[in-house]
């Protein structure tokens, strides 16, 4: 009786209607739906990789260079933040970029961070800033550690602006979602409760 | 400097009357209400109460002392005033979405209104059957629209959308008025030509305001950011990233020198001065002074009294508006030298701004706050400070 009765309750617990209508996302289906201009981004490979890692390379074997012990990551830094492959619709040009970017911050001694962020112009910290969120996405071991200390030092160069600039930017993953407006004007007390 | 606060309900809304000495404001709901200045502050005067959505743009227009008032109703009014009271008049705007912001034209005949059904309505008054008239411009225009200002000739529209674009069109009509000379964005301006169409502003374009010749547009978008764009120039466009919140309310108080407020709680002025160049240059909100500095044995007792803690009030920000500024307006002075803006904001207060070319900010200037928790006036001046009980 009691097995009886828990079938019982397995069938009433289920729908006997189906419920495939819940997964369909009428707004695909709007006709007046804003459509997004997107650029192509067919030429954007991120940045040089084998650039990159020479320049990493280059760290502990001199340490005495011309450029002082931390000169080439300093050019590290610089080379990984060009060509930032923001267009392109290829997610791995986009996940070996942060990759790389992720190897080059946490190459460096904490104490050399804020030099670092210092040599960025605006854009460059701009940059920084949404690679860093781009990286709490998906944390691997001790990568949030590092990231946490690049992000306060460029949020004391860029301010709160640019962590709206990467709530608002159109073209990286966390924005597409933002494209329903309501959620970046909540955001806005978000970052002002937490940056503030 | 002055603040008046108007209520708990945040303000979306303000326009002056002619002489300043009256302000129509809406406290978030679908009714107007009408100041008049007195020696101790503001005394109600009217209620505007015939929309029945929430009121999202007011406009005062001072030689013809008529308002126009828009709301989500999808409506919009343009109200006169007979014998003490305000009359309203229906406009067929003819939009089926919310009205989103409406500003006279400098010469009073006309009116915009931009709204989300992805158009802006130019309205105008028929002679012959008595009624308010609309004509649409819809070109190209993919979202709400957020902002609009006229060009100083009467003729000229810009107009900031959250489809991240920000555009000048032409608002001729002719019935109305005589076909306008060329001006550096343009020499033909038919109806709904656009003459400047700015791709990707970056976010949506919250306030936009052409400066007093017209030759200059600025706007702020959602993306923390100011941009220009100078006519003369080619059209060519400048962008600053800004560090703070984004802005939402931007004004020229000169040529050059331009006012801008957002979320951050507080006006920051930049400069413009031509391609290229423009700069942040300082905060307006003179900070306020805390009591740190005279912190007597007797408010180190009343603070642990009253929060059970020895700390700092933190609840107060120390910007004079505790919330957002939605709204900046000229108060005093021509477009092209404004002595005094005025800004209002989400904590329902209303602040009237002294603005001065030139000025450093640490002038020992005195002025009152009146802080709403402690009941208690701090006058402070950057040398000292002292506060004084009620």
């Amino acid at each position: 009786m009691r097995k009886k009765a828990a079938v019982c309750f397995h069938t009433m617990s289920k729908n006997t209607v189906s419920d495939r209508f819940r997964k369909v996302d009428v707004d695909e289906y709007d006709e007046n739906k804003f459509v997004d201009e997107e650029d192509g981004g067919e030429n954007q490979m991120g940045p040089d990789e084998a650039e990159v890692d020479a320049l990493i390379r280059q760290y502990p074997f001199h340490p005495l260079s011309c450029w002082g012990p931390n000169g080439n990551l300093m050019e590290a830094l610089q080379a990984v933040l060009k060509n930032p492959p923001i267009n392109t619709k290829n997610q791995n040009v986009k996940d070996r970029a942060e990759g790389l970017v992720l190897k080059v911050l946490s190459s460096f001694k904490s104490s050399d961070i804020e030099k670092a962020v210092q040599s960025l112009d605006k854009s460059g910290v701009d940059l920084l800033m949404k690679y860093i969120y781009k990286g709490f996405e998906r944390p691997s071991e001790n990568s949030s550690a590092v990231l946490l200390q690049w992000h306060e030092k460029a949020l004391t160069a860029g301010g709160v602006g640019s962590i709206v600039r990467v709530l608002t930017a159109r073209k990286t993953k966390s924005s597409s979602n933002l494209r329903k407006h309501q959620f970046t004007l909540e955001s806005i007390d978000v970052v002002r409760l937490i940056f503030k | 400097m002055s603040l008046y606060n108007f209520g708990l309900e945040p303000l979306s809304c303000h326009a002056w009357n002619k002489d300043r000495t009256q302000i129509a404001i809406s406290p978030n709901s679908n009714v107007v209400h009408i100041y008049q200045k007195s020696e101790k502050g503001w005394n109600k005067i009217h209620e505007l109460t015939e929309h029945s959505g929430r009121i999202t743009g007011i406009d005062w227009a001072p030689v013809s002392n008529r308002i126009v008032t828009c709301a989500s109703d999808r409506n919009a009014y343009v109200w006169t005033l007979k014998e003490d009271a305000w009359k309203p008049t229906l406009v067929l705007v003819r939009i089926n979405r919310a009205a989103t912001c409406v500003k006279w034209s400098p010469q009073e005949n006309k009116f915009a209104l931009g709204s989300g059904a992805k158009l802006i309505s130019v309205c105008y008054f028929e002679k012959e059957n008595d009624w308010w008239l609309s004509k649409h411009i819809k070109k190209t225009i993919c979202s709400t629209v957020l902002s609009l200002d006229w060009h100083p000739n009467n003729v000229l529209l810009a107009a900031g959308s959250a489809d991240l674009h920000c555009r000048v069109f032409s608002a001729y009509i002719k019935d109305i008025e005589e076909r306008p000379g060329p001006t550096p964005w343009g020499a033909k301006m038919p109806f709904g030509e656009m003459l400047l169409e700015h791709k990707d502003c970056g976010g949506w374009v919250h306030g936009i305001s052409f400066s007093p010749s017209g030759d200059r547009l600025a706007w702020v978008s959602h993306n923390s950011s100011i941009g220009v764009a100078d006519a003369p120039a080619g059209k060519e466009v400048t962008q600053l990233t800004v560090e703070h919140l984004p802005l939402l309310s931007v004004l020229f108080v000169s040529e050059t020198e331009i006012v801008a407020a957002g979320h951050d709680c507080c006006p920051y002025q930049y400069s413009y001065k031509g391609p290229g160049n423009l700069q942040f240059v300082k905060k307006l909100d003179v900070p306020k002074q805390s009591s740190r500095s005279g912190t007597s044995a007797m408010q180190h007792f009343r603070n642990l009294d009253k929060k059970a803690t020895t700390e700092e009030d933190q609840n107060e920000l120390d910007t004079l508006h505790q919330n957002s500024i939605t709204q900046l307006c000229i108060v005093e002075g021509p477009k092209s030298k404004v002595n005094k803006f005025s800004s209002v904001g989400l904590d329902g207060a209303m602040v009237v701004w002294d603005f001065k070319v030139g000025v450093k900010n640490n002038e020992n200037t005195i002025f009152l706050v009146f802080s709403r928790h402690k009941k208690e006036i701090l006058t402070a001046s950057t040398a000292t400070v002292s506060v004084i009980k009620q």
